[in-house]
């Protein structure tokens, strides 16, 4: 197991290297000047020149990229164009508004999704089983910016039990960030217990017919051990890649359940980055989402393993 | 069990209690606005972005300032201006200080108007005048002319692009093409450098040393007196949301209401809202002078006649009493409102007139460029109209969709529109950035120094340097009517109309008072 975990992280380099030369060049190929947007309406074109300068925005594309990467090496994601704050500290201070409303959408899914999917299986053809299938439908399709706007109407403009919007640091006020993250986890809940629910109980479904099941019946297992220490457990393979995956999502930006919650994370900032055109910004969330990508991937390898004996790195 | 059971429901109803509370609004010495956008860029001298100028009035404090009637008072100076127009004192006001605590000294305002002069349109005029600059003394300062330049003051009292801030010497010293790093300032708010986040949130305290300007506030002079102890920005990119939370007492101000959200706010006591600029903003076309067919002074002219004020206010504001049609281009309300030559705009245009005109000039069908930015709420609907308003009169428009930054980038090049270039674009000022022949970048008419679109206009550059030396406001309104005459008979641009944006605010707040843009001193928070 740890040469095979070495083996994927040296493996992960010239993932994050090929990455790094696409973003950068794709930026710099797509119409657009950061320095016209710093500059605002009224520059003439001999003071853009010189803000393009100053910025190092004239040099050759070659110089410019090694620069970055140097720099990168080094630890240094470089400055905004924009605001002139280091990139590290912006994403630092968005990226745990983000991770804090990640973490608890998805543990709010599966606390949901897991159990509704394996009743739907177990009660297969069943009006359990067409009510979780009819809440799966609705959940994937209504556009979250309608929930988002929905429960905002009920449970903070009629009941007035919520806030509307905004975020609070759990380190200073735990009690403001559980009342401001309660309804975008919500929001997004709704998709992912949709997408979990209905992949528990597919797979549960196929599990549930294997012999060892029935096997596990005819020795007399009360049919709660049945589905939940012999048929989750080997269901949980597909379910721990569909979470793997929404947790990487969720990372790389909710842009309008961000929007709709005035989340100051980093969807938001992707966003305002890519309009500004603040290539160190962009390149370096890009970065990061492929970084992370990387890590849950591998994160979801390493998981079959321990639920699945059977499977062996 | 029992008593884990009972620690945890006890600690369960505890954090939903505490959770209810932190819903109800913030304390009631704080203001929590939404402005029209994020705070990105600090400095005031770099970039012309009209949030960076709102922060700088709240950081820093100016040296003169323009009242409500136009007229420029003194602020952080006194002034006398020599009877032969070439010397202009400036005294400082007794008890001025930096929110670092130091004095404010001659040496600072002279290192911050050198450092605006490099920027600034109306400043590079007095440069190109300047005799000299120095310290008179240990409150005072003197600017000689070479040549008298009656619009100095008015230059250094407009309240945007680029607004003439005053900055501590070693801040002003920042190389005009860097930004600088360090907000501060003497105004009334200080800047709380570590609770800034860019494009998220900017937090003001109240300086307490500031000393309010004599005189009754008017607009950007008079006492500017802070009457909370601080007001944090907050950047909302959803306005139903930013409605939703004004609505629910989580936010105390809102800038700017779009007009369709308006109706939710009716019947409602805790919320007011009302047009706080008077001026509001303009929108205009602007057309490529370069390349065929709008070189042509008749094709131009046909464009303009083919033009509806109404019809593209309505497309883009709808609501009849946030618009106004008005063919003065120096903004209706202001000292140089004249409406020659603008009738076929404001009586909904002329269609056959244009067919007729086109026809004349030989136009070839030669396709025009029109950028149309499609991320901007209040620039979608302009490029939409005037397409079909041209199609309308005979031209062949290939409209181009692309976000604002591709359009603002694409507008700088001078370029052929098949290879790149345009032929037309529309965006919109607010009244006071061109209410005047000189603030009015569009009426430079430098060619290749002109702002984009570049007209070699040598008529208007006379009217313009005649107007910059006049002395008396009879002269300059008599010179701003000619200007208003030739621009819509060559076509610099075309005047679209006028709008207003209304803000809404909580009933918590009183005090609140009509400028261009919002300010925050004179306003008090109660309990609501």
């Amino acid at each position: 197991m740890p040469i095979y975990f070495l083996r994927r992280v040296l493996a992960a380099i010239p993932v994050m290297l090929v990455v790094a030369v696409f973003v950068f060049l794709l930026l710099r190929l797509t119409p657009g000047d950061p320095a016209a947007i710093l500059a605002g309406d009224m520059a003439t074109p001999e003071q853009l020149d010189r803000i393009r300068e100053t910025l190092g925005l004239n040099d050759p594309l070659l110089v410019q990229f090694f620069r970055w990467i140097g720099a990168l090496l080094q630890g240094d994601f470089g400055t905004s164009l924009i605001s002139n704050k280091p990139v590290i500290d912006l994403v630092a201070d968005r990226m745990w508004p983000t991770i804090w409303i990640a973490i608890i959408t998805l543990s709010l899914s599966v606390i949901i999704a897991v159990p509704m999917g394996v009743l739907a299986a177990w009660k297969q053809g069943s009006w359990v089983d067409h009510l979780v299938m009819t809440f799966s439908v609705l959940g994937f399709s209504v556009p979250v910016f309608v929930i988002g706007y929905l429960l905002i109407k009920l449970f903070a403009i009629d009941l007035r039990w919520l806030p509307v919007q905004g975020y609070k640091a759990p380190s200073k006020d735990l009690a403001g960030f559980a009342a401001r993250a309660v309804l975008p986890a919500l929001t997004l809940a709704s998709i992912y217990i949709a997408l979990i629910a209905r992949m528990t109980r597919a797979s549960l479904l196929d599990v549930l017919n294997e012999d060892y099941v029935r096997t596990a019946r005819a020795k007399g297992l009360t049919e709660a051990r049945v589905l939940f220490r012999h048929a989750l457990r080997n269901a949980a393979v597909p379910v721990m890649t569909v979470i793997g995956t929404g947790f990487a999502l969720l990372i790389s930006g909710v842009v309008v359940t961000e929007s709709v919650y005035n989340i100051p994370g980093l969807g938001r900032l992707t966003v305002d980055s890519i309009f500004a055109r603040d290539y160190p910004v962009i390149q370096a969330l890009i970065l990061l989402t492929s970084g992370v990508y990387v890590l849950v991937n591998l994160l979801i390898d390493l998981s079959y393993s321990l639920l699945d004996p059977r499977i062996r790195y | 069990m029992t008593s884990i059971w009972r620690n945890l429901r006890t600690g369960i109803l505890g954090a939903t209690a505490m959770a209810l509370v932190s819903a109800l609004p913030a304390s009631a010495e704080t203001i929590t606005a939404v402005m029209h956008s994020g705070l990105r860029v600090m400095d005031p001298v770099i970039t012309t972005a009209h949030i960076t100028r709102d922060n700088a009035f709240m950081v820093f404090d100016t040296l003169v300032a323009l009242d409500a009637d136009f007229v420029v008072q003194p602020q952080m100076a006194n002034f006398e201006v020599s009877e032969d127009g070439l010397t202009y004192t400036f005294t400082l006001r007794d008890g001025l200080k930096w929110h670092d605590g130091g004095e404010v000294t001659p040496a600072d305002c002279i290192a911050s108007i050198k450092r605006w002069m490099q920027r600034d349109g109306g400043g590079q005029m007095i440069s190109d005048r300047m005799e000299s600059l120095e310290a008179t003394g240990d409150k005072s300062f003197t600017l000689t002319l070479k040549e008298p330049f009656p619009y100095t003051l008015q230059a250094m009292a407009k309240v945007s692009s680029l607004a003439l801030f005053m900055m501590p010497e070693r801040i002003a010293n920042t190389p005009a093409s860097e930004a600088i790093t360090e907000m501060v300032g003497s105004g009334p708010f200080k800047f709380v450098a570590e609770e800034f986040q860019p494009g998220v949130k900017v937090v003001y305290e109240k300086f307490e040393d500031y000393v309010p300007a004599p005189g009754p506030q008017s607009w950007f002079s008079g006492a500017k007196e802070v009457k909370v102890d601080r007001v944090e920005w907050v950047t909302m990119p959803d306005a139903q949301t930013t409605m939703n939370a004004l609505i629910n007492g989580e936010i105390d101000f809102m800038e700017t209401v779009p007009v369709d959200l308006l109706p939710l706010l009716q019947g409602m006591d805790e919320v007011k809202s009302e047009v706080l600029s008077p001026l509001g903003s303009v929108t205009i076309g602007r057309m490529n002078f370069l390349h065929p067919p709008f070189d042509n002074p008749k094709i131009r002219q046909a464009a303009l006649m083919a033009m509806s004020q109404e019809d593209v206010l309505t497309a883009l504001i709808g609501n009849p009493e946030y618009f106004k049609v008005c063919g003065a281009i120096f903004g209706c309300g202001t000292p140089f409102e004249f409406t020659d030559g603008s009738e076929t705009l404001t009586s909904g245009g002329d269609i056959e007139g244009a067919k007729k005109l086109l026809e004349e000039a030989g136009y070839d069908g030669t396709p025009i460029v029109l950028m149309q930015p499609t991320d901007v709420t209040t620039l979608t609907a302009q490029p939409i109209v005037a397409a079909q308003a041209l199609r309308n009169a005979g031209f062949n428009v290939d409209m181009q969709p692309m976000d604002w930054q591709t359009l603002v980038t694409r507008r700088a090049s001078q370029a052929a529109p098949a290879d790149g270039g345009w032929n037309i674009f529309f965006t919109n000022w607010i009244v006071p950035e061109v209410s005047g022949p000189l603030a009015n970048v569009m009426l430079n008419g430098r060619g290749d120094q002109a702002w984009f679109g570049w007209p070699d206009d040598p008529e208007i550059e006379t009217l313009r340097t005649e107007f910059a030396s006049a002395a008396d406001l009879g002269t300059q309104k008599a010179i701003a009517q000619k200007i208003q005459a030739h621009v819509m008979d060559n076509v610099n641009y075309i005047h679209l109309g006028q709008y207003y944006s209304p803000s809404a605010w909580s009933e918590a707040l009183t005090g609140v008072t009509k400028a261009p843009f919002p300010v925050f001193w004179g306003i008090e928070k109660t309990e609501g």
